[in-house]
C-alpha cells in the first residue's frame, strides 16, 4: 500500500488502472506493440507482463490492423481486450477495424451485440519528431458515432477513465498524452464508474471567461486560468474528458454565465474539436448573451515541423492562451465601456 | 483478347484442371463419406439455391434494393465446412455470405426479412444482405469490407484458446481478400500464436469484375499458407464430399491444439459480383465459360452420385426442391408483412450505455 500522503504520476496512474483491471476482471487482457518494453509505453505498463503473465499482456508482431481486428474478435467473444498503439500515428493503420468495424458493430447488427474493445493510443509529440510522430487526431475519431472517445487530463482520470473505458460495453478510444506523464497528484481510492455517466467537468469557476480543453490542453487551460487570476480575471475551466458522445450542457451553462468562450485544442483547427465546442454554444445560446466573439486556440493547419524554432511556435503554450484570454476580455471592455 | 485466354491458362498454375471449366462435370465420389450427412448437405444446398434464386428474383423486380451478392453455384464450401462447426465455434463471413448463414442453420425468414430491411431480420433490419449475424448458430458476423473479418476471426480464435474448451473460429473469405494486407497480418498472428482458426478461401476466380489472372501471378492462393507455415489443403469446392474430407482433417488438427489450418476451395459463381444478373459486371471469357462451369454444379453432381448408390431416388429429390420452395415462399410472404425498425432505432442501437458487472 502507498503511504497516505504519496502522490502518483499520470503514467503510473495508468499502470494502476491496468493493475486493477487485470487483477479484478479475468476477461481483460492487453495486446499491442511494445508492451514488454518501456521504450514504447513509458512507465504506464511496467512489469505487468511478469505480474499477470505474457498471455494477458501480449507483445505483438508489427501488425496494427491485424492486432486491432484480433482484439475486436476477442471482444465479440466475451473478453475485454485493450489494444495498445504506442503512437497515434501508427494506429492509423488500424482505422478500418476501429471506425468501420468496431464502432459500427452494434448498430449494424441491430443493437443485439456489443464490442467492448478499448483502443488505447499514446500522443507522443515534441522533441523534433516531426510530421509522422506527432499526431493526436481526436477530432477525427470524435466524429464517429458508436466510438466513445476519452482523453484524461489528470492522473486520477487517467486511472479511473481507463477502468471505465475497459468496463464499458462499447468500443472506446482512450488517448493519453506523454506530456502529461509528469503530472502528480494524490489519488483517491479506485471507483469503477459507468463511462456513459462520465462527461465534461468544471475544474475551476469564475465569471469572466469560459475556457474549454481536453487532455494536455485542459492542463494548459488550468495553468492559464491561474495566471489570468493573478491579473484579476476569473475563469470557468472545463475539461472535456469524454469527447464523444459530447455532452455540451456544462459548456452552454458556463458560457451563458460568462459570455466569453476560448476553446483550446491540441489538434488542427479545421473541423476540429474546438470548432465543435464553439458550434455547441452557437446553436444553443442567444447571440446577445455573448460579450465577445468566441475564439479558438489550436495547432496551425500544418503538419508538425522538426526544426526547433518552428516547433516552439507550433504547439499552444500557457503564455499564448493567457494572451488570448486577455484579448478576449479586453475586447469586451473596449466594446462596452 | 487471345492474350488474356493465354494468361488465364498460364496463371492456372498449381490449380491445374480445377481451373479448367471442362473438368469435374461427373458425379462426385462418395464412397468414404457418410450418406446421411451428404443427404442432409444436399438438402441444405438446395435450400441455399432456392433462397438465393428468390432473392435474385426480388432484386430483379426492384423489391429488394440493398446490394445482394448471391452464392448460387458456391453452395458446397459453406455446407461442407458448416457440417464440422459445433456449439461454441465462431464463424465469420464476408459480402457473399447468405450461404454461410443458411448452411449454419440460419432461418430463411430471418434472412429474407433482413434483405427487406425489416425489424424481424437477423440484424433487426439494420444490416441488410451484407451484415448478417446469428450467434445461436455460431455466425458471429459477416461484413463487406474485403478481408475485414479475417483478423476478427483470429481474435475469436484467440478467445477460444483462452477459454481452453476446444472451440475454434472459422473465417470465410474470397480470393480477392488474399490481396489485402490484413490477410497476411492475420495468418502470421494465427501461426505465431497457434490460434485455433480455420481459414477458408472460396476461390471463385473473380474479385468483382476482375479475373485472378489479372490480379495475381498464380491462381492458387495456398502459397500464402506455406509462407506463413500453415498447413493447407485444396479441394474441388463444388464437390461436397471433397469439401467435407479436407474440412474433417483440418478441424481435427485445430481441435487437437495444432494451430490454424488453411483450405482453398475452388468454385465458381453463377451470378455477377452483385445483383441478380449472370454476366453484367465481369470481363471477357465469362459469358462463354459460364455455361460450361454450370456443368460443375455442386447440387446435381451430388444428387446423381447419391442416386447411383441407391441412397436417393428421383421422387425424393423432387420433394427436396418442392419443400425448399414451400419454406422459402412462406418465409418470404411472412417477411413481406413484417414491420420496419422503429424510427428511434437509428439512435437507440448505437451505444449500449451499460458496463460490466463487477465479478
Amino acid at each position: 500500500m502507498k503511504k497516505a500522503a504519496a502522490t502518483t504520476g499520470y503514467g503510473a496512474a495508468i499502470r494502476d488502472g491496468f493493475e486493477h483491471l487485470l487483477a479484478n476482471h479475468s476477461e481483460v487482457f492487453t495486446i499491442g506493440q511494445g508492451l514488454w518494453s518501456p521504450w514504447y509505453v513509458g512507465n504506464s505498463m511496467t512489469d505487468l507482463d511478469s505480474q499477470f503473465g505474457r498471455e494477458r499482456v501480449i507483445d505483438t508482431p508489427v501488425s496494427e490492423l491485424g492486432c486491432t481486428g484480433a482484439a475486436l474478435g476477442a471482444a465479440l467473444c466475451g473478453y475485454r481486450p485493450v489494444v495498445i498503439h504506442p503512437r497515434v500515428d501508427f494506429m492509423l493503420l488500424a482505422v478500418d477495424q476501429i471506425v468501420t468495424q468496431a464502432a459500427k458493430w452494434r448498430s449494424m447488427f441491430g443493437g443485439q451485440v456489443s464490442a467492448p474493445i478499448t483502443i488505447r493510443a499514446i500522443i507522443n509529440r515534441g522533441g523534433e519528431q516531426g510530421a509522422q510522430h506527432s499526431q493526436s487526431l481526436q477530432s477525427w475519431f470524435a466524429h464517429i458515432p458508436g466510438l466513445r472517445v476519452v482523453m484524461p487530463s489528470t492522473p486520477t482520470d487517467a486511472r479511473d477513465l481507463l477502468i471505465a473505458s475497459v468496463l464499458s460495453d462499447d468500443p472506446v478510444l482512450y488517448l493519453d498524452d506523454r506530456w502529461l506523464y509528469g503530472l502528480e497528484e494524490k489519488l483517491p481510492p479506485i471507483q469503477e464508474r459507468n463511462l456513459a455517466d462520465e462527461g465534461p467537468r468544471l475544474t475551476r469557476t469564475g465569471p469572466d471567461l469560459t475556457m474549454v480543453g481536453c487532455s494536455y490542453s485542459a492542463h494548459l487551460c488550468r495553468e492559464a486560468a491561474a495566471r489570468l487570476s493573478a491579473n484579476g480575471i476569473e475563469c470557468d475551466v472545463i475539461d472535456l474528458r469524454v469527447l464523444n458522445p459530447l455532452d455540451a450542457t456544462l459548456i452552454i451553462s458556463s458560457v451563458k454565465k460568462t459570455g466569453r468562450l476560448l476553446a483550446v485544442d491540441g489538434d488542427w483547427r479545421s473541423c476540429g474539436m474546438a470548432a465543435e465546442v464553439i458550434a455547441s454554444i452557437a446553436e444553443a445560446l442567444d447571440p446577445r448573451v455573448m460579450r465577445a466573439a468566441p475564439r479558438r486556440v489550436t495547432l496551425p493547419d500544418a503538419p508538425a515541423p522538426t526544426s526547433n524554432p518552428l516547433e516552439r511556435s507550433y504547439y499552444p503554450t500557457v503564455d499564448y492562451i493567457v494572451q488570448r484570454g486577455l484579448a478576449l476580455v479586453g475586447a469586451q471592455q473596449e466594446t462596452f465601456e | 483478347m487471345a492474350s488474356l485466354d493465354a494468361l488465364i491458362q498460364r496463371n492456372a498454375g498449381s490449380l491445374g484442371t480445377l481451373a479448367d471449366a471442362e473438368h469435374y462435370h461427373e458425379p462426385v465420389m462418395i464412397d468414404a463419406d457418410d450418406t446421411e450427412a451428404l443427404l442432409a448437405g444436399l438438402q441444405r444446398m438446395i435450400l441455399i439455391r432456392v433462397v438465393e434464386e428468390k432473392i435474385g428474383d426480388m432484386v430483379s423486380q426492384g423489391v429488394v434494393k440493398c446490394p445482394c451478392h448471391l452464392a448460387i453455384g458456391q453452395e458446397a464450401p459453406a455446407v461442407g465446412v458448416a457440417s464440422y462447426v459445433r456449439q461454441g465455434d465462431r464463424v465469420f463471413g464476408a459480402h457473399r455470405s447468405h450461404s454461410h448463414f443458411l448452411a449454419l442453420g440460419g432461418s430463411p425468414h430471418g434472412l429474407l426479412a433482413e434483405v427487406q430491411g425489416k425489424d424481424t431480420g437477423v440484424s433487426r433490419g439494420m444490416g441488410g444482405s451484407m451484415h448478417l449475424i446469428d450467434i445461436p448458430n455460431g455466425l458471429y458476423g459477416t461484413v463487406p469490407i474485403v478481408g475485414a473479418t479475417i483478423p476478427i476471426a483470429v481474435g475469436a480464435g484467440l478467445a477460444a484458446k483462452m477459454d481452453g474448451n476446444g472451440a475454434m473460429a472459422v473465417s470465410f473469405f474470397g480470393d480477392g481478400a488474399t490481396e489485402e494486407g490484413v490477410f497476411h497480418e492475420s495468418m502470421n498472428l494465427a501461426a505465431l500464436m497457434k490460434i485455433p482458426v480455420l481459414f477458408v478461401c472460396e476461390n471463385n476466380f473473380f474479385s468483382s469484375h476482375l479475373h485472378i489472372a489479372l490480379r495475381q501471378p498464380d491462381a492458387s492462393v495456398c502459397r500464402y499458407a506455406e509462407a506463413h507455415r500453415i498447413e493447407w489443403a485444396r479441394a474441388d469446392g463444388n464437390d461436397l464430399a471433397a469439401v467435407r474430407a479436407v474440412t474433417r482433417e483440418a478441424v481435427a488438427a485445430i481441435r487437437a491444439g495444432d494451430g490454424p489450418r488453411f483450405l482453398e476451395l475452388v468454385t465458381y459463381r453463377w451470378r455477377g459480383h452483385v445483383g441478380h444478373r449472370e454476366d453484367e459486371d465481369v470481363g471477357v471469357k465469362r459469358k462463354d465459360d459460364l455455361a460450361v462451369w454450370k456443368l460443375r454444379d455442386p447440387i446435381s453432381r451430388l444428387a446423381v452420385a447419391l442416386e447411383d448408390i441407391g441412397a436417393l431416388n428421383r421422387q425424393q429429390l423432387k420433394q427436396f426442391w418442392t419443400e425448399a420452395h414451400v419454406v422459402v415462399e412462406e418465409a418470404w410472404a411472412t417477411a413481406t408483412h413484417d414491420g420496419y425498425p422503429p424510427a428511434k432505432a437509428l439512435l437507440s442501437r448505437v451505444y449500449s450505455g451499460t458496463m460490466a458487472n463487477k465479478q
